[in-house]
């Protein structure tokens, strides 16, 4: 290439410390391998300390029912925390989805095209928390808390207050395929919960968009320096919750066949401390996948553990806001001691 | 014309902060332009102009390779060939070197998904030639937040050379490296003219820009106060001349660019 670097080739390089591939890749996957040692941890004292409960086979089948009904949201929340934003407003569009459901719905009798209503505002609503936050400017805790407010009213005005029953959908393909049965078994939510976490994943680790999150959510200036187009990576994040949160919101309505016009305002603890919970840093910057997927098992088996100890559920609520807080402060304390 | 880079009539405004003022200026084909001037001159927002982080204020016009160009933006920078060390280094601290080399840029296969492997590969070439690590421990994979101030110069620069660009800026490479850092960069800067390609070499130390440039521009606040072809002074005169400008304010020979 020019002298300066070929005379730089010659020069003698420090021997390569040669490591062995399995101390690399711990190295590389630390922060995964380290959830699921805490995983295995609480699980264990779960054991312990409830063995009927824990060793029996229901209650990993309410795991793996209920756990996707936030986990799916919870992945793509973790591309927005990635990004160093937030968004406290899915909850609110779980059930603005479904308004868009209940209203197309209604009037043309059409399931399918009430599901795609329920998407599409599921992601205007996102669309506009990233416009909100991107084009105009508002720090997005504060405007996502305004957009919450505001779609939580909105889906009241619309339904009027009024739970929709959805007994008609029972037995149809959207019933089967969303919150069906694998072989008798399996529940279709938690396919639809893995099939999210690749999708996310791929985005975030296999796709330029997923390289620019990172580098949005560390240093969103030395982005922008480099040519990163920093306001599109982060309407897209929020869109994607958007969306996300409207699905999830239909396969919980599905599954229940029963539309609850206050539907997600109480997910809204369980989503936010499985993204936590899984390592993905409120600062921005650095956070998996595979953290936030297997934290949502442990945040949903924290309920039936409560309860199986013989504690009453009101400690459920202790806890998560607890594992938010030590989460965040253990995050704080790690950043001030490397830097 | 011989220019790949012009400038014409280039304003910006912060509010009520005036950083330049109707500049004119070019870059021709293999040249190393020398860019002088005090703190506050506006060295760094002309560079953020030629590289479409800024835009100008109406009016200004940029010219590359005598074609306007219109909504510079940074990407489209790149493209067209220009590469910069920015003054603050533009590094994503939590991330891997191979992230920070590729920022912006990453590789792709045709299916449009990276090329982690390919990154990686590249990565670890740069180091074993262009990056000069003293640590064995350092990866591709290595965090950059972890790296010394020499090193991190020695990414941002690579970064920038690595993308063969045809106009590479340095916006004060060599602040805070030690000597022999300061020789390897300024090594870099005469590798690029060997190359045949062009760069804007910002530096204080008038030592550092007058042996590499062939032209030297000096801005004062805001405006192009002077320039001169290397050949029509001599270190020692220049900086008369700048010592002058700091207390009188003005430079005492008329702007020119002797053909
Ligand atoms: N983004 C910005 N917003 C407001 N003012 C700015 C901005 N960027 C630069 N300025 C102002 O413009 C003027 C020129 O700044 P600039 O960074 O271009 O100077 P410089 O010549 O690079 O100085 P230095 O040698 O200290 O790096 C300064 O007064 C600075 O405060
Ligand atoms: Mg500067």
């Amino acid at each position: 290439m020019n002298s300066a670097i070929e005379a730089e080739a010659k020069r003698p390089q420090a021997p390569a410390v040669r490591r062995h591939p399995l101390a690399r890749w711990a190295r590389r996957y630390a922060l995964q391998i380290g959830t699921v040692g805490v995983a295995f941890v609480i699980w264990l004292v779960f054991v312990i300390a409830a063995p009927t409960t824990f060793l029996s086979f229901n209650i990993y089948n309410a795991l793996l029912v209920t756990t996707p009904y936030f986990a799916m949201v919870a992945i793509p929340l973790t591309l927005v925390i990635i990004a160093a934003e937030i968004d406290l407003s899915f909850g609110s569009i779980m059930a603005w989805g479904m308004t868009g459901f209940d209203v197309v719905y209604l009037n043309t009798q059409n399931f399918w095209l009430g599901f795609v209503a329920c998407l599409l505002f599921g992601l205007m609503a996102g669309l506009i928390n990233g416009l909100i936050v991107v084009k105009v400017g508002v720090p997005s805790l504060v405007a996502t808390i305004g957009t919450q407010f505001f779609w939580a009213g909105a889906v009241l005005v619309v339904t009027n207050a009024q739970g929709i029953g959805l007994t008609f959908l029972q037995g149809s393909i959207l019933h089967e395929g969303l919150v069906g049965r694998v072989g008798g078994a399996l529940p279709m939510q938690f396919i639809w919960m893995i099939i999210i976490a690749i999708i996310v994943w791929f985005l975030l680790n296999r796709t330029q968009f997923g390289a620019h999150v990172f580098l949005t959510g560390d240093n969103v200036d030395s982005a922008r320096l480099m040519g990163v187009n920093v306001d599109r990576v982060k309407i897209t994040c929020f869109a994607l919750v958007g969306l996300a949160a409207a699905f999830a919101g239909f396969v919980q309505s599905v599954d229940l066949l029963f539309f609850w016009p206050t539907m997600g305002q109480g997910n809204f603890l369980n989503t936010l401390a499985a993204v936590f919970l899984g390592g993905t840093s409120v600062f921005g910057g650095t956070g998996t996948i595979f953290g936030t997927f297997v934290a949502s098992f442990i945040i949903n088996a924290i309920n039936p553990g409560i309860v199986a100890a013989g504690l009453t559920q009101y400690y459920t609520q202790v806890i998560y806001g607890f594992i938010v807080v030590v989460s965040i402060a253990l995050q704080a304390l790690l950043r001030r001691r490397l830097s | 014309m011989d220019d790949i880079l012009q400038l014409k009539n280039v304003s910006k405004t912060f509010g009520e902060v005036a950083a330049l003022h109707k500049i004119n200026f070019e870059v021709g084909a293999n040249e190393i332009v020398g860019l002088l001037g005090d703190n506050g001159a506006g060295k760094s927002t002309l560079v953020k102009i030629i590289t479409g982080y800024h835009p100008p204020d109406p009016g200004g016009e940029i010219y590359w390779k005598g074609r306007k160009v219109d909504h510079l933006s940074v990407a489209k920078a790149r493209d067209l060939g220009i590469e910069v060390v920015y003054q603050e280094r533009a590094l994503a601290d939590q991330q891997s070197l191979w992230r920070n080399i590729f920022m912006g840029r990453e590789l792709t296969n045709r299916w449009g998904v990276l090329d982690l492997g390919g990154m990686r590969n590249e990565t670890q070439k740069l180091m074993n030639t262009m990056m000069g690590f003293t640590s064995a421990a350092v990866t591709p994979d290595s965090v950059v937040k972890t790296f010394s101030g020499g090193e991190r110069q020695g990414v941002a620069i690579t970064r920038a050379l690595y993308f063969q660009a045809e106009l590479i800026i340095l916006d004060e490479p060599t602040m805070g490296l030690s000597l022999s850092e300061t020789k390897k960069c300024l090594d870099f800067v005469e590798g690029i003219k060997k190359a045949g390609k062009s760069a804007i070499f910002i530096d204080h130390n008038i030592f550092h820009v007058h042996p590499v440039a062939d032209r030297i521009v000096i801005l004062d606040r805001g405006t192009i106060a002077g320039q001169f072809k290397k050949n029509q002074l001599t270190v020692d005169a220049l900086i008369d001349r700048l010592q002058r400008l700091a207390h009188t304010g003005t430079l005492d020979i008329s702007p020119q660019t002797a053909a």
